[in-house]
């Protein structure tokens, strides 16, 4: 019975897997990495399907952590992050290995405030709140900002992110360029040791608490923030100009952001008159030479492709887009690759 | 077997002892394979953390640091929240569970128990994501309004319910973790209870006793084993458990004598930072949390082990 069964078992994986060989004449690249552009890359992928069907996209949201390690590895063709990589990690590359940034997200910072007014914050102010040392809602500093609103006499209650993610990096990567404070006691990163507040499990579970909790504030990606109709505060950028967090100020955040020639770049608190100071890019990592030539070929056709027509389905799922100077520069680097 | 000659069931060969054979080995496989199976987690999980075993040794268990952008890692607060957590529900759960398997075996109306049960069961088969939904949008609003703003008016002079009062918390972890872990320590008892021959309680009856010492005298002590048993299967699944408590707990790595305040446990933390993880020590050090649930569940079994060792009391179902 027993062996029988074996054999048969085994005929049915050879046969699954000839069939699944036979289907597979289409060529399949695959990337892993970031979750917060996940949405995007499906979308292009999907899109560039029809247009060149001999190329099958797969791209799987394990976290930029993981696409660092993976493309390190070589396991998948291409990696994605929402961080830049770390000079230490770039360093374990056995090639040269290229950042190409994508497209650009906002963090928006929700509150649960008595009456939901329109608040406005400067960046030392929101890092002495999630430093714990302004802890009332109508502490002057906030007032002073806000001579309109009345602000209750209430704690605040800050929510942070639990799990490692590219949009706790960006937050924490302006507030450690706004306060000396922070950088010194805190710093920047996917996970940061916070000082004070709770922590809530992705932007679901920050909002969640942050509407549960009265007396709240957090920060959320500033799609979610949109596609849930959150309240958020308008933040002093870098010009002095209060500016809300819209794709618009993103962009323009980005196109005045100084973007150095590796394109490891941090844009927040950029100078742009109208920029939103709260925001980031997202990379894919891409080795500058191709081991396989097909493969290469077709991953670089695809690029093009993401900077000339997918860039236009950015703004429609919520992410901004590249401006034109920074898909010029880009799409210079995508055509150096070598295949 | 194989030599009784029946016409139903065909036998391969007459005589054959291919099926007796064959059985035996696929039985002691599937056993093997279980002791295979957690050898090879522990090793595998031994590998991944020797970095974070060598750079910070045993001071790895004591130190409350976790700090990713400096590189400094302890496992303090996680071990103390995932015990903390794990023993309120136990705390929480196991007088439930007992007493709804009394109920149901001992108490309740024939026509009413199989209904309860499937109640149960039908509560085992919620995932842990929806437990942790309900927990942050129904339970917690709940339980800063009014339980905790009670416990902390009439119990508040106990460190225990003192501190400030958000709903995200220990004792919340808690909670939902009683809940998720009451199926199994209800079935577990309840099946433990039914075991229990009707000779013993027929022949307390006899001797006089009421339905309360019956049940004590003849049942409970008879069950207690087992009941014990039955709780220390529902740690086991309280210590492990990962995506509900994170939705409610509040994920802050810190101890605090308040169950009001938040708290982090091990693996809530490693679902939490385990996909943004760059740097290697960081990486390592989550996989020496893992190691380390893998030695506090271990610990706690044996512990349970001991104990019921030490257990008067006989009745011949052994859990574990």
């Amino acid at each position: 019975m027993l062996p029988l069964k074996n054999t048969r078992f085994a005929l049915l994986t050879a046969l699954v897997a000839l069939s699944a060989t036979a289907a597979s004449a289409q060529m399949l690249i695959n990337g892993a990495g970031a979750t917060f552009p996940q949405q995007i890359y499906t979308k292009w992928f999907d899109e560039y399907q029809k247009i060149d069907p001999s190329v099958r996209f797969n791209y799987q949201g394990i976290g930029s952590g993981g696409g660092q390690k993976q493309i390190l590895a070589e396991t998948v063709d291409f990696g994605a992050s929402d961080g830049p990589m770390s000079d230490e990690n770039l360093a374990k590359a056995p090639r040269t290995l290229w950042h190409i940034p994508t497209v650009a997200g906002g963090v928006a910072v929700s509150y649960n405030v008595e009456g939901n007014p329109q608040i406005n914050l400067d960046g030392p102010t929101l890092a002495a709140i999630f430093l714990g040392t302004i802890t009332k809602w109508n502490d002057p500093a906030i007032a002073s900002q806000n001579p309109d609103v009345k602000l209750p006499a209430a704690d605040i209650v800050v929510v942070h992110r639990s799990d490692g993610s590219g949009t706790s990096f960006i937050f924490t990567d302006y507030l450690s360029s706004v306060s000396p404070d922070w950088k010194q006691k805190v710093g920047k990163g996917t996970s940061v040791s916070w000082p004070v507040g709770l922590g809530g499990k992705g932007n679901a579970g920050v909002a969640g608490q942050v509407k549960q909790t009265p007396g709240a504030i957090g920060y959320v990606e500033l799609a979610y923030a949109h596609q849930n109709k959150l309240p958020f505060a308008t933040m002093k950028n870098a010009s002095g100009t209060y500016t809300a967090p819209t794709l618009d100020s993103v962009t323009a955040a980005l196109a005045a952001a100084t973007i150095p020639e590796d394109f490891r770049f941090s844009m927040v608190n950029s100078p742009g008159a109208a920029a939103y100071p709260i925001c980031g890019a997202t990379w894919l990592l891409v080795y500058a030479e191709q081991k396989d030539h097909v493969k290469g070929e077709k991953l670089v056709q695809f690029l093009k492709w993401a900077y000339s027509e997918g860039e236009k389905d950015a703004a429609g799922l919520d992410y901004a887009p590249l401006p034109d100077a920074v898909i010029k520069r880009a799409l210079d680097r995508v055509q150096s690759i070598k295949y | 077997m194989s030599k009784t000659p029946s016409s139903t069931s065909p036998l391969p060969e007459p005589g054959s002892r291919f099926p007796d054979f064959a059985f035996k080995w696929v039985a002691a496989g599937a056993a093997t394979m279980i002791v295979i199976l957690i050898v090879m987690v522990g090793w595998q999980l031994y590998m991944g953390s020797r970095l974070a075993l060598s750079h910070f040794g045993f001071g790895f268990l004591w130190s409350s640091e976790w700090d990713p952008v400096q590189d400094k890692y302890g496992a303090l607060p996680f071990i103390f929240g995932t015990l903390v957590s794990s023993l309120l529900a136990l705390l929480i759960a196991v007088p439930l569970g007992v007493a709804t398997a009394i109920f149901l075996t001992e108490l309740a109306p024939l026509r009413l128990r199989q209904p309860i049960v499937m109640a149960i069961e039908m509560l085992a088969a919620v995932p842990s994501v929806i437990f942790g939904l309900w927990g942050i949008f129904v339970l917690i609003p709940w339980l800063r309004d009014h339980l905790f703003v009670w416990l902390k008016r009439y119990f508040g002079f106990l460190p225990l319910f003192q501190g400030p009062i958000y709903g995200v918390s220990m004792l919340a972890a808690g909670i939902v973790i009683a809940i998720m872990i009451l199926p199994i320590i209800t079935s577990i008892s309840r099946e433990i209870l039914r075991s229990v021959p009707n000779l013993q309680r027929e022949a307390a009856y006899a001797l006089g006793a009421t339905r309360w010492e019956v049940l004590k005298i003849a049942v409970l002590s008879y069950a207690r084993r087992g009941l014990f048993g039955a709780a220390v299967l529902g740690l086991g699944r309280a210590l492990g458990e990962t995506m509900a408590v994170t939705m409610v707990i509040g994920n802050r790595p810190q101890i605090s004598a308040s169950l009001f305040a938040p708290g982090y446990t091990l693996a809530s933390v490693i679902a939490n930072e385990f996909t943004e993880a760059t740097s290697d020590l960081y990486l390592s050090s989550l996989f020496e949390l893992g190691l380390v649930l893998l030695g506090v569940a271990i610990l706690v079994n044996a512990a349970a082990q001991l104990m019921l060792k030490s257990m008067t009391g006989s009745g011949p179902i052994k859990v574990n």
